[in-house]
């Protein structure tokens, strides 16, 4: 399979060490900390200026509701980890009951961030800042929106790569000596998981 | 020379194959190809808009075209240049070179380069399709906040802009990610990091800085995005938005991608300089660190762009000296490059020309841009015609005749042909010439007064003088554009026979025919020296920097002694960069589109993540399929 040929092609050649895979989704992950940097940058830049236009932590968001999306979140990175373990140690079963577990705290998580915003916009708390109604300023909706959202979407991806993996995983594509899509899978899901901890922090609790 | 008789014949059925094979290929020559043909395409109507730029401010009270028309060409040009001429051209080299330069028989992830290249083409039509909707975008290249507000700019040609250009920093982002695991992963046996040629050296660093500039243009796009699509006031001052945000998310990006447009021309300038002075490169270590100095420095000197947006004497200072830095790193290979020419056997062939001919003319925009370092000066100078005398002088006198001699340098490698030495120095020299003519005078309007972007100029402001020599210049330019196209046609026709080793070259891609085999190696070679291929020819008292009794890097072998297995050819990365396309197009159409975009990227993608990787054991790439594992 193509994961195993990667691990071995890249063996005889000076390199990292490291397969191409995994090398590449480190690169591609160094490129997201600056995406999510320049957010959360902006965002401070803006908040700083303008700090009228924030709310008080739970006046409009609804923090417990949220904290508990974080908590499944983190959860979905244990199951990564142990379908992770399962396929390294070539459990095949394992990989596929994890990999199900993973997809559905992954989906949960962006459920209830839907519900989340259905809820908000009902209270004005909008991107747009000419009907924005809620507590605050236009910019408290507006950061909190491209924030979460793009969080969100990068969620909603790693859920369609997980289930990807997961089809993968039930035509028994990998293996205890083939299991670079699964370990890829984890860095994209972990790195995810991190950045909202993050993001809550600073969204939701500050 | 014995050694160009040992080479293959060239492998001119590289490039043969019906439309299918070129939209299906993963082979990174020619997606190189693509490229390069895509870059030189959109060379020719950037120039064009420049040229109608240059007919309406050829005299006073220009009549040619309208403000507004104005207003579409100088953005088109700056934008074309920018993303759809230099930076593709630079990858057309990375594509077609890198491999071969390390010793690998593709790039990590062939599918997702033939991805960046599709989504690249797709990107760079999005963008020009904005002609055939009547509204190109009118705000500047660099489409400062507010002028791009919904409420200043109600029509559809930033959304053009702003969707067109993230599409493409998608597929620069991939791009990035798939040259940066090849440089680092695919290395041939013994080929350390500081064996590395330096045109490779300097597409790594060039990788990193798209990898982190690339991020920070994205929001700003994104905040953009919102502001013109759902009401966000990120821009917009009104509620708390700030078009100075605007700014420095843009230069972020904007200063490293001076050095992404930049050091491709270097990293080539370091290959031509020492293969027709006979000599090694000079201080090759000192070249390195230099480029990774210039690209570490270049991501703290952004705020030198906006001196006049009243950042305080503190920042103004910090960045003002981290600019001033920069020249130390870019001074030490500008010395470099003369001491390899010093003493050298110097070849006088156009590519060497054109490298030349770069570092003269980079040493002028290089100067000027020290002069912007300082803030009083720059405030003075910022906007007037002397920036765009500056940066013309980096972008076209360094980068473009950087690539030009790499276009020289590594053709007869691409096409298996000569190119004509008579009309490559008669294109070189009224390049030369021309490019003087444009450009130079642009230094006296700016210091007069002439603010950049203006459709007109009234008659007794005493412009007129300089600005038609620098439209006669700008039609020299465009000759010589001519004529290299006619010398590359007449190449291709009846170009005479290259070999595979043309210059005498000392890196890993003269060992193989011209053009390559699709396999790249026969056998993958193994390195002992950084300069492998003159260690063999010319054994080690050619080449002083290596102690070492090995014999060098041999020509390849004309077949494979085992089987080779390569990636097979897939149509599905062109369907998932169709499908990004249609998300991106699909926002100015409806959301029924969008939704079709997604769906055919999810598809596209799925398709591809389950199609085997590899077709096995290619009956001509060496003895019978099963023989070998």
């Amino acid at each position: 399979m193509s994961h195993s040929a990667t691990i071995s092609a890249s063996h005889p050649m000076e390199g990292m060490k490291v397969y191409n895979l995994k090398l590449g989704m480190w690169v591609f992950l160094l490129s997201e900390v600056m995406f999510f940097s320049s957010l959360i940058g902006a965002y401070i830049i803006l908040r700083f200026a303008h700090p009228e236009q924030w709310a008080e932590p739970n006046a409009v968001l609804n923090v417990p509701l949220t904290g508990f999306n974080t908590f499944m979140l983190i959860c979905s990175s244990v199951t990564m980890v142990k379908a992770f373990a399962a396929i390294e140690h070539g459990d095949q079963a394992g990989l596929k009951k994890w990999l199900i577990a993973t997809i559905i705290l992954g989906s949960a998580f962006v459920g209830i961030q839907v519900f989340e915003y259905i809820k908000l916009a009902g209270h004005g708390f909008v991107p747009a800042a000419a009907s924005y109604a809620a507590e605050g300023g236009p910019l408290y909706g507006s950061t909190f929106y491209t924030m979460t959202g793009f969080h969100g979407a990068h969620v909603t991806i790693g859920v369609l790569a997980l289930i990807f993996t997961a089809i993968k995983a039930f035509r028994g594509k990998y293996s205890a000596v083939d299991y670079g899509g699964v370990e890829i899978m984890g860095l994209y899901w972990h790195f995810v998981d991190l950045v909202w901890i993050i993001l809550f922090t600073i969204v939701y609790l500050i | 020379m014995s050694v160009r008789a040992m080479t293959a014949p060239g492998h001119e059925s590289l490039y043969s194959g019906g439309m299918r094979s070129w939209l299906t290929t993963v082979d990174h020559k020619r997606i190189g190809v693509l490229y390069g043909i895509s870059a030189l395409f959109y060379f020719v109507v950037g120039g064009v808009e420049a040229l109608i730029i240059r007919l309406q401010l050829a005299s006073a009270d220009g009549t040619v075209v309208g403000a507004d028309t104005f207003n579409q060409l100088f953005t088109m040009h700056g934008t074309t240049m920018v993303f759809l001429v230099l930076m593709p051209l630079s990858a057309a080299l990375f594509n077609y070179m890198i491999p071969l330069m390390i010793g690998a028989r593709d790039v990590a992830f062939p599918r997702l380069n033939a991805f960046s290249f599709w989504t690249f083409l797709f990107g760079s039509l999005l963008l020009n399709l904005s002609f055939l909707v009547g509204n190109p975008p009118d705000a500047g290249w660099f489409g400062y906040a507010n002028l791009t507000s919904k409420q200043y700019n109600p029509g559809m040609g930033i959304d053009f802009w702003l969707l067109s250009v993230q599409i493409m920093g998608i597929a620069s982002i991939a791009s990035a990610v798939n040259f940066t695991v090849t440089i680092l992963n695919m290395r041939a046996h013994g080929m350390s990091l500081m064996r590395m040629p330096l045109f490779v050296w300097m597409a790594l660093i060039v990788q990193v800085l798209m990898l982190l500039a690339f991020p920070p243009i994205t929001v700003a796009f994104i905040y953009l995005m919102f502001d013109r699509f759902f009401g966000t006031h990120f821009y917009i001052p009104d509620a708390g938005g700030t078009p100075i945000l605007w700014q420095h998310l843009f230069w972020i990006f904007g200063h490293p991608e001076v050095y992404i447009l930049i050091l491709p021309s270097f990293g080539v300038v370091s290959e031509v300089l020492p293969t027709f002075s006979r000599k090694p490169l000079f201080g090759a270590p000192f070249m390195i660190f230099s480029g990774i100095l210039i690209g570490f420095l270049g991501f703290g000197v952004w705020s030198h762009h906006m001196f006049t947006t009243g950042l305080g004497a503190v920042a103004d200072t910090a960045f003002s000296l981290a600019t001033m830095l920069i020249a130390i790193p870019t001074g030490v290979k500008i010395f470099n490059w003369i001491a390899t020419l010093w003493g050298g056997h110097i070849h006088f062939k156009t590519p060497l020309y054109f490298a030349v001919g770069m570092v003269g003319l980079f040493i002028i925009g290089g100067l000027s841009g020290i002069m912007h370092a300082s803030p009083p000066v720059d405030i003075q100078q910022h906007d007037t015609y002397f920036v765009v005398a500056h940066l013309h002088y980096v972008f076209f006198g360094g980068t473009v005749f950087g690539l030009f001699a790499g276009i020289y340098y590594w053709w007869p490698k691409i096409t298996g042909r000569m190119i004509g030495e008579g009309l490559g120095k008669l294109h070189f020299w009224l390049m030369f010439i021309g490019m003087n003519l444009t450009f130079f005078p642009m230094h006296f309007l700016g210091m007069d007064g002439m603010p950049r972007r203006i459709y007109t100029y009234a008659a007794d402001l005493g412009w007129e003088r300089w600005n038609l020599i620098a439209t006669v210049g700008a039609f020299v330019i465009a000759v010589s554009v001519l004529v290299f196209f006619v010398n590359a046609v007449r190449s291709v026709r009846a170009g005479e026979p290259a070999g595979g080793d043309p210059w005498d070259g000392a890196t890993l891609e003269w060992t193989m025919s011209s053009p390559p085999p699709e396999y790249n190696f026969a056998i993958v070679p193994v390195v002992n020296s950084a300069r492998p291929f003159w260690l063999h020819k010319f054994g080690p008292t050619r080449d002083i920097s290596t102690r070492t009794r090995e014999e060098g890097t041999p020509p390849q072998p004309d077949t494979p002694p085992e089987r080779i297995d390569l990636p097979s050819p897939s149509g599905w990365p062109i369907l998932a960069a169709l499908g990004l396309s249609l998300v991106g197009g699909g926002a100015l159409v409806g959301l029924w589109l969008v939704l079709v975009g997604v769906a055919v990227l999810v598809f596209g993608v799925y398709r591809w993540a389950f199609q085997p990787l590899e077709r096995l054991g290619h009956p001509t790439f060496g003895p019978a399929p099963g023989g070998g594992r």
